[in-house]
């Protein structure tokens, strides 16, 4: 029976994976994502789940042991923010080189320089290329929903690809609110044993993690790539039997009130909601204008980006990370690249807004939205800007 | 839908209580979010927790400008921090003091409603300690009427195991004593 | 020198480049690559082991009587083991 509780969210998210019964959790904690891992650690030694939960001296020996865990068939958690996700930087591409089916949660935060506890998306945007599954969870109901698809999605036969959720730092994580959780009873019903491809085992001797002479190399990164896109098929798969089961829909790119929109925004994260607010306060106003909410960020759904921006004018992407002395935000350059040789593109206009944890309110994305509107006719100057910063 | 500010110092529960709130309100079925100034506070520091509270989805997530509700849970905080800052002219201030209403409605200059108790006297009574947050929790719901009495009953129970029901005296305490004017 | 086989396609690279033969090193002999062979003298040989221990390539080991023999299919001829020899059992000899 689906229980309705009242949870703070880094804590709901460490009792789903308790939840998915994993194996060995290895984690170090950082702000602002320390309740997950901790929490997990009371979950182990109250003994309510049978897992190893090897408190590692830093996050490079966390990703390092889940590696070696799932390589023994193992189901390995850990989870990070920040500078924690970078320093297990060199690990990131080996594991999804490696295909093992390891699940992290990231509590977003900015990465430092200055140092920043507070939530923005820079932590993720610099490991876009590591071939890991990504997707972003906008309240607390949606990061235990997509924790257990998680397990799921990554140790598919066909998938065998390490996964990580997102949950903005503070902005999600220390916030209690409703969730519904489903019971073991459920959870076990939807999520199999973990049943690895092949394991590292002495009776039947095998080697992962190789080197890959040049004559290989780009077959190999080939055949990653190609996982890595085809896992849509089973990440689509997951979602639609989580809404037969639990009710709750899930989509690569979700839209809110686009019907007839001349103008969407595109948001990724748990700025979705508050957009969602401004939004209906601009079709209150008759504005015509809505909202996509990026779930789904690698692989990146391309077509269903292309079909949701087909009739519109003009569609304002919002960064939550800045790529300095670049041509546009992480995200922007991406969909700008999978619109590009579309017949009849939208006008683009990109926002970087709400780095290192600066508010970001209904007002915010009303008065974007009233800008946005005005790049159908007039180019904007710049390629982005970086909104509500001081002085000009 | 109701935005409550508190404003306590570092280690004085101020994040517990909005975690009582809103679970509070959540067990009656509502909607609630409860969360902290998110920062790096340390003991006696002036911090601020948030709650918003609905009967359908809440989902603003930007911090709380305009409270209707502003709780304050130590009476030094009331001359040293703009406690009434963005407030609405018609909400609610509930604050832990010896003095009453009238004299804080000077101090303040707030025109809404104020509400007093000596909520440091009922924690030092009933818990042995000054900590006061869930006292004030019992002040606020009388004064703010955002949850019944009985839906704190069991968050408390939950997260203070064996000293709840301490706890719960200190409420109901500071339900009966507050002062509104 | 053994023969390498890439794989012609993408498609047949083995999931995650698992090899699932490993240890296969062993098919690689590198024996042709020395200049030089290491001539063991069993009167001076005590048996001590430290060629085996300081072999990099790893293939000295004890034959039936005791005595520490390298593999010629592997030795290279770097000279490690003559060079740790201390009663001298060992001596380096040109190849052809």
């Amino acid at each position: 029976m689906t229980k309705r509780v009242g949870m703070e969210i880094a804590f709901a998210a460490a009792e789903a994976v308790a939840l998915c019964k994993p194996d060995v959790v290895a984690a170090y904690p950082i702000t602002p994502n320390t309740h997950i891992p901790e929490h997990l650690s009371d979950i182990v030694a109250d003994g309510r789940i049978d897992a190893e939960f090897i408190c590692v001296e830093s996050e490079h020996s966390a990703l390092s042991a889940c590696c070696g865990a799932s390589a023994t068939g193992a189901r390995a958690f850990t989870a990070t923010s920040s500078q924690g996700l970078l320093f297990m930087g060199e690990v990131m591409p080996i594991v999804s080189a490696m295909r093992l089916p390891v699940v992290m949660a990231i509590g977003n935060r900015a990465l430092s320089g200055p140092i920043n506890i507070w939530n923005d998306h820079s932590d993720i945007m610099s490991q876009r290329d590591m071939g890991w599954i990504s997707i972003f969870a906008s309240n607390g109901q949606e990061v235990v929903d997509m924790v257990i698809q998680a397990f799921k999605i990554a140790e598919h036969r066909e998938v065998l690809l390490p996964l990580n959720v997102n949950l903005d730092g503070f902005q999600l994580t220390h916030v209690v609110e409703p969730i519904l959780f489903p019971d073991q009873e459920e959870v076990d019903r939807f999520l199999p044993e973990y049943e690895p491809y092949a394991t590292l085992h002495p009776d039947k001797v095998l080697s992962m993690g190789t080197l890959g002479m040049p004559e290989i190399f780009n077959e190999a990164m080939k055949a990653k790539d190609v996982a890595l896109i085809n896992s849509k098929r089973v990440i689509m798969e997951v979602w639609e039997e989580w809404e037969k089961l639990f009710g709750r829909k899930y989509e690569p790119i979700q839209g809110y009130k686009t019907e007839g929109a001349d103008v969407l925004l595109l948001t990724m994260g748990s700025m979705d909601e508050t957009a969602e607010v401004a939004i209906d306060e601009l079709r209150e106003r008759k504005v015509s204008a809505g909202l996509l909410r990026l779930k789904l960020w690698r692989p990146f759904p391309i077509e269903e980006l292309r079909n949701a921006v087909k009739s519109i004018k003009v569609l304002a992407v919002m960064d939550r990370a800045v790529s300095c002395g670049g041509a546009a935000g992480p995200v922007c350059a991406e969909i700008k690249a999978a619109l590009y040789g579309e017949p009849n593109p939208p006008a683009i206009v990109n926002y970087v807004i709400g780095l290192g944890g600066r508010d970001v309110t209904v007002d915010d994305f009303i008065t974007i939205a009233e800008k946005a509107a005005q790049a159908e006719k007039e180019k904007p100057k710049e390629a982005y800007e970086i909104y509500g910063v001081r002085g000009s | 839908m109701l935005e409550i500010r508190w404003h306590g110092r570092g280690g004085q529960g101020a994040v517990t209580s909005v975690e009582m709130l809103a679970q509070a309100a959540i067990g009656e079925g509502k909607y609630a979010q409860g969360f902290p100034s998110f920062g790096p506070e340390r003991k006696g520091a002036p911090v601020a927790a948030f709650n918003r509270v609905d009967d359908k989805q809440i989902k603003v997530r930007s911090h709380i400008y305009n409270p209707d509700v502003v709780v304050v849970l130590d009476a030094s905080l009331v001359s040293l921090v703009n406690v009434t800052e963005g407030l609405k002219e018609d909400g609610i201030l509930v604050v832990n003091t010896t003095k009453s209403p009238e004299e804080l409605r000077k101090e303040t200059n707030f025109k809404g409603t104020i509400a007093t108790v000596d909520a440091k006297r009922i924690a030092w009574d009933e818990l042995g300690v000054p900590i006061t947050n869930t006292t004030m929790l019992g002040a606020l719901i009388k004064v703010g009427k955002i949850v019944e009495l009985d839906s704190v009953r069991d968050p408390l129970e939950h997260r203070f195991g064996r000293i709840a029901q301490k706890n719960i005296a200190a409420l109901k305490r500071a339900y009966e004593e507050v002062r509104v004017n | 020198m053994a023969n390498k086989k890439w794989p012609e396609t993408w498609q047949e690279f083995n999931l995650g480049g698992m090899v699932f033969s490993p240890g296969n090193a062993s098919e690689y002999h590198t024996g042709s690559w020395r200049d030089q062979r290491p001539v063991l003298d069993t009167s001076k040989c005590i048996k001590c082991g430290l060629c085996y221990i300081f072999c990099p390539e790893g293939c000295i080991s004890q034959d039936a009587d005791g005595y520490f023999v390298s593999d010629l299919d592997y030795c290279k001829g770097c000279g490690i083991c003559a060079h740790e020899c201390w009663p001298g059992a060992i001596t380096m000899v040109e190849e052809g």
